[in-house]
């Protein structure tokens, strides 16, 4: 195909050093430019795929949620949705403080984007400390998923033809949610630790802003998920 | 072009002590190959694993074979029996076919295609090797703990309450989806943003458009398998009654889930073998492709559609009467831009110049066993015969045409093909073309009485059957053992090659892409010294003044069978 | 069996059975010419552009729109075509007459029963009256199923907690085969029942007789279940030993469990032992291979016992 080659456009390997190059070029990238939006498209999809991995819960959901309306009428008031509005507005609160981390970040203020990011990785421990509190309250009277479920006290008149299913799906969608949280909080603090290494700086910071990415996309999940297993 | 190489590989013997700096030879130790970021080496990496893959699930095919020569015990129980065809299943879907061609040949080819130096994240790429061998040694562990008999499809509630070794294959399933994920990622973003100059849309070689959709696929669908196998391995392991009966859940939904991934999964397999065969006519007819567009767009056009007809597969299941007909109709729709890539690549040869080396012999299987895996295809579409020929041995054919007949032998072809490139040495073209042959023949004989069993009323996964379809058994039994000799024979000439073979010349078949036209073989570390800029397209061969010298009488248009020109007879020939 | 099947299709003998075949071979045809017209062209241009020589540098074909559209609008008109057709059958598949004749078959791992309106109940044969639609109303007591008859060209899943139903209208007498084409396990190969077509005459004759059941002596109507549930399947009665032990001096004799206790095979635990299987295993047997009988009556398990103790 090619008939010509041209000098300039030589990117000849030897010499693997960075040369003139921007010390955070990959040698396989021509330009900073061209690594940033390669890197970016990856993410976005990544995050096609993960919206894929949760969309197949949403429609166990809509299927169950369409065949037995009444019961999860019933089910649902077994969650309080005061726990989960405070956990949409912490979530909410993190999505602002990650978006300041990559604000700042740009500015180059990076002082200010670690206390972001101290903030959002904090944010991210509420979330998690009020979700467990959620579940223990409901593993006391026996709301477990599966087979276990028999439950007691409060939530006795639980007790309804496929309530299993309502409890199920909300503790898979939960938990998959919760685990992504998880997984942003490592990614949270190892930008933490990059950040103290002076790693980032204006021209290049990739990893602030697809570790932002990722999160919306966690925040997002959740507020799909509290109308449509708190509010129903 | 890069003359002074030329000059170095075309007087080969003198110099042959001298090999130059390639990909292979910069670095040998063990560790420079498990780290490696290169493009080139993970795709050897597959290739090797893969291997070992299809030799395993292959020698399981041929226990069920042997297993079924006579109706009754032969060679194993039932129970043995319906582990060694889930097994076989298992293997060769998920981790032989659906990774097959994309992490072997799309990772070899795909970054010398477009002119780059590597894929867009190698870090990724390597990783998504590690990832599979996890998934991999995840099914060797659920073998060891347990049994697995649920076939490979893992219906509920039938998988959702035997052994528990289940719980192992689900998550091998989940981990080895992450391999693709990560492939396809990879890929849709080193198309679209690794191009070299001049490379636009419509000068990029078929392959590449065909690993486009094929990561399209890969991208949107693999998740959906993750979910379900997340969803089976909580059902077995918590009874969470989304998919099991006893507990108010439904099966048929589990047969969505499953289906939703697995039909497009179908075309992640063959969707690449499209590419590579478009690759072979060309070269091999010396010939613009015919209808470059059409087969381009029609693959695009495969991948997107192939989202909507998952529900053929469940014809008899118990959906609903309108979902079938829906699926019925848009399953049709599918089936004509296949028909148009099979018109396509015949038209292909028209006014070419045809040369039949190993790779056009399996090129050429690849029409004749497609369009009959394509034509079954129609055949199990039609809502009423489907309902007489749905899970007997007229599916279990149709799909081993498209799957092996299809994806295989283009496999095979590409392999050949890219050979000498991947490892810079030739195979003995006369042992090619004679297992070339065997596995044309065998593969026939084995398949083609299976559509009659099918047809006749011989159900699947059947570990005996009734008298009257013993004949037909019996040839086929005795006829994948030509199956079986054939594909010996191609891995033993090529690890022959590997090792004492001829070496192989830049451009042995005269090929008018870039990793004929612009690197050694094997190639540089890095692919090019230089980079490309490219002014035609892919299979301009009356442009392609690189491949043939500026006035018909160059270098390149090697003969692989012969030794490449020296300049001295290049010179005579002048 | 019949003897009208051809080299593709099994004998048809049933109202619907020739409009499928018709309907395959329209396609089959079809195909064929398809294909001989693609490997035709093939080989034609393989042999008529060969390569002559290495130098050959052939000039670039214009691409003919006049051909990529036909070749887009002829098949797309064919499949059409065969759409509807097979759409058209598979109504016809779909929907039962009103008048259809039901019966209730059950599938269970690994076996058919088939309840008839007057009550009576056989396993693994299927007895049905010729030209008269009858409509099967199915469930499974376990996994999935499905009921594949293919001279009649039916085929319907059979689900547990569910019904699904299909119909044929059996044009021909005759005995036919009945497999289970949805994988259900160990012994999903010989999940195989037989359907007995007869005249209208004989068939009521036989249902009369099935329901007779009442004034049938018990080893008589045990011998008749042992064969109807399946049991001989794993079972002999002549001494050798399958999947599962003989019946063969069974009675009375010391049963060696898998946990080391020795059992008597009294008449309790012979009940206990088809009721629930799994709950203890005779040493040397596998747990789990034997579904519970818990389902049938209580003077069918009598039966069964009695029959047991002659062997």
């Amino acid at each position: 195909m090619a008939t010509t080659t041209t000098e300039k456009q030589d990117v000849s390997h030897e010499g693997d050093g960075h040369g003139g190059h921007h010390p955070r070029l990959q040698h396989h990238f021509v330009s900073l430019d061209q690594q940033f939006s390669s890197a970016k498209l990856g993410m976005w999809l990544f995050l096609l795929t993960e919206l894929l991995l949760f969309s197949g819960m949403f429609v166990a959901y809509a299927v169950y949620f369409n065949w037995y309306p009444e019961t999860f009428a019933i089910t649902s008031e077994a969650l309080d949705w005061r726990m989960g509005f405070i956990n949409t507005i912490v979530l909410l609160a993190s999505s602002l403080t990650v978006a300041l981390s990559i604000h700042f970040v740009q500015k180059g203020q990076i002082k200010a984007m670690l206390w972001s990011l101290g903030a959002t990785l904090a944010l991210a421990g509420v979330f998690l400390v009020i979700k467990y509190f959620e579940y223990t309250a409901k593993f006391e009277y026996g709301i477990y998923p599966g087979a276990a479920f028999d439950p007691s006290g409060p939530y006795a008149h639980m007790d309804v033809p496929n309530a299993i299913q309502y409890f199920s799906i909300y503790f898979v969608m939960t938990g998959i949610h919760a685990f992504h949280v998880i997984v942003g909080m490592i990614v949270f603090i190892w930008l933490i630790w990059r950040g103290l290494r002076n790693h980032f700086n204006p021209e290049w910071y990739t990893p602030v802003e697809l570790g932002g990415l990722y999160w919306h996309f966690v925040d997002l999940i959740w507020i799909f998920l509290f109308p449509l297993l708190y509010l129903i | 072009m890069d003359s002074s190489k030329e000059t170095q590989s075309g007087a080969a013997p003198e110099t042959e002590h001298q090999e130059p700096h390639n990909y292979l030879n910069h670095a040998k130790t063990i560790k420079s190959w498990l780290l490696t970021l290169d493009h080139k080496r993970i795709g050897v990496l597959y290739a090797v694993t893969l291997a070992v893959v299809f030799l395993i699930a292959g020698l399981l095919a041929m226990a069920v074979r042997v297993e079924l020569f006579v109706p009754g015990e032969t060679i194993m129980d039932n129970d043995t029996y319906n582990q060694t065809f889930t097994m076989h299943g298992i293997m060769m879907v998920f981790l032989f076919i659906v990774p097959s061609i994309p992490a072997i040949l799309g990772n070899f080819v795909l970054p010398l295609h477009l002119g780059a130096k590597d894929v867009a994240f190698p870090r990724l790429n390597l990783a998504s090797w590690y990832v599979y061998m996890t998934g991999g040694a995840l099914v060797v562990t659920a073998l060891l703990v347990g049994q697995v008999d649920t076939g490979w499809t893992f219906y509920t509630p039938y998988s959702s309450s035997g052994d528990m070794a289940i719980l192992y294959m689900t998550m091998a399933i989940f981990i080895a989806g992450f391999s693709s994920i990560f492939t396809g990622l990879n890929f849709i973003v080193t198309i679209h943003k690794m191009r070299a100059p001049g490379l636009t849309w419509n000068r990029l070689p078929l392959f590449v458009w065909s690993i486009y959709a094929t990561s399209i696929v890969m991208v949107l669908a693999t998740p959906v398998i993750g979910i379900t196998m997340i969803l089976l391995f909580m059902e077995r392991l918590l009874q969470i009654g989304i998919f099991d009966p006893a507990l108010g859940g439904d099966p048929i939904l589990f047969q969505h889930f499953f289906w939703f991934y697995s039909h497009p999964a179908v075309y992640i397999m063959i969707l690449p073998a499209f590419g590579i065969i478009s690759e072979l006519m060309t070269t091999f007819s010396r010939q613009r492709i015919f209808g470059y567009k059409a087969i381009a767009l029609s693959s695009v056009a495969i991948a997107l559609l192939g989202f909507l007809v998952w529900g053929h597969h469940m014809f008899v299941s118990g959906q609903s009467a309108i979902s079938s007909i829906v699926f019925s109709l848009i399953t049709y729709l599918i089936g004509i831009p296949s028909g148009i890539k099979i018109f396509n690549w015949v038209a292909t040869m028209y006014k070419g110049s045809i040369w039949l080396q190993t790779p056009m012999l399996y090129a050429l299987s690849f029409l004749f066993l497609f369009t009959i895996g394509g034509l079954t295809g129609i055949m199990v579409g039609v809502l009423s015969v489907d309902v007489h020929l749905h899970d007997t041995y007229f599916v279990v054919s149709h799909f081993h045409y498209v799957m092996m007949g299809g994806t295989v032998i283009a496999l095979l072809g590409g392999m050949h093909y890219w050979w000498p490139k991947i490892t810079g040495k030739m195979y003995n073209e006369t042992l090619g073309k004679i297992a070339a042959g065997l596995i044309f023949i065998g593969f026939n004989a084995t398949f083609f009485p299976q559509l009659i069993l099918g047809a006749q009323g011989m159900p699947r996964r059947y570990a005996t059957y009734v008298e009257e379809f013993t004949f037909l058994h019996q040839v086929s039994t005795v006829s994948s053992f030509i199956l079986a000799a054939g594909l010996f024979l191609v891995l033993g000439y090529m690890m022959h090659s590997m090792f004492f073979g001829r070496k192989a010349s830049k451009n042995p078949w005269g090929g008018a892409t870039l990793e004929w036209t612009m690197t050694t073989s094997p190639p540089d570390p890095h692919n090019f010294t230089r980079t490309p800029i490219i002014t035609r397209g892919p299979y301009d061969f009356h442009l392609a003044d690189e491949v043939f010298g500026p006035r018909h009488t160059g270098d390149g248009a090697g003969d692989g069978a012969t030794e490449p020109a020296t300049p001295a007879e290049r010179e005579a020939s002048r | 069996m019949g003897n009208n099947g051809t080299v593709w299709l099994p004998e048809s003998a049933s109202t619907v059975a020739p409009e499928v075949d018709w309907l395959f071979y329209f396609v089959y045809w079809t195909s064929i010419v398809i294909t001989l017209l693609v490997v035709g062209g093939m080989i034609y241009l393989v042999w008529k552009y060969r390569r002559k020589s290495d130098e050959d540098r052939p000039e670039p074909v214009k691409e003919s729109k006049l051909l990529e559209i036909s070749w887009v609008v002829v098949p797309t008109i064919l499949v059409l075509l065969v759409f509807t057709w097979g759409f058209q059958g598979y109504l016809k598949l779909t929907v039962a007459p009103s008048n259809a004749y039901e019966i209730q078959a059950t599938a269970f791992s690994w076996g058919w029963s088939f309840d008839y309106p007057n009550g009576a109940s056989v396993g693994n044969e299927l007895h049905v009256p010729v030209d008269r639609p009858v409509r099967l109303n199915m469930s499974s007591e376990d996994v999935l199923h499905s009921l594949f008859i293919p001279a009649f060209r039916v085929k319907q899943d059979v689900l547990p907690d569910r019904y699904t139903s299909v119909w044929f209208e059996a044009t021909q007498e005759g005995e036919y085969h009945l497999f289970c084409s949805e994988y259900c396990g160990t012994q999903h190969a010989e999940m195989i029942a037989t359907v007995h077509v007869h005249s209208q005459a004989d068939f009521d004759e036989w249902l009369a007789d099935a329901a007779m059941d009442e004034d049938v002596p018990l080893p008589e109507l045990g011998e008749r279940l042992f064969g109807q549930q399946g049991c001989q399947q794993c079972h002999s009665v002549d001494g050798t030993d399958g999947i599962g032990p003989t019946m063969q001096g069974l009675f009375g004799s010391e049963r060696t469990m898998q946990d080391g206790e020795v059992l008597e095979a009294d008449e309790n635990y012979l009940r206990q032992m088809i009721i629930n299987p799994g709950e203890r295993v005779v040493e040397g047997y596998q747990a789990g291979v034997m579904p519970p009988y818990g389902r049938l009556s209580e003077r069918e398990i009598n039966a069964l016992i009695a029959y047991i103790k002659e062997q």
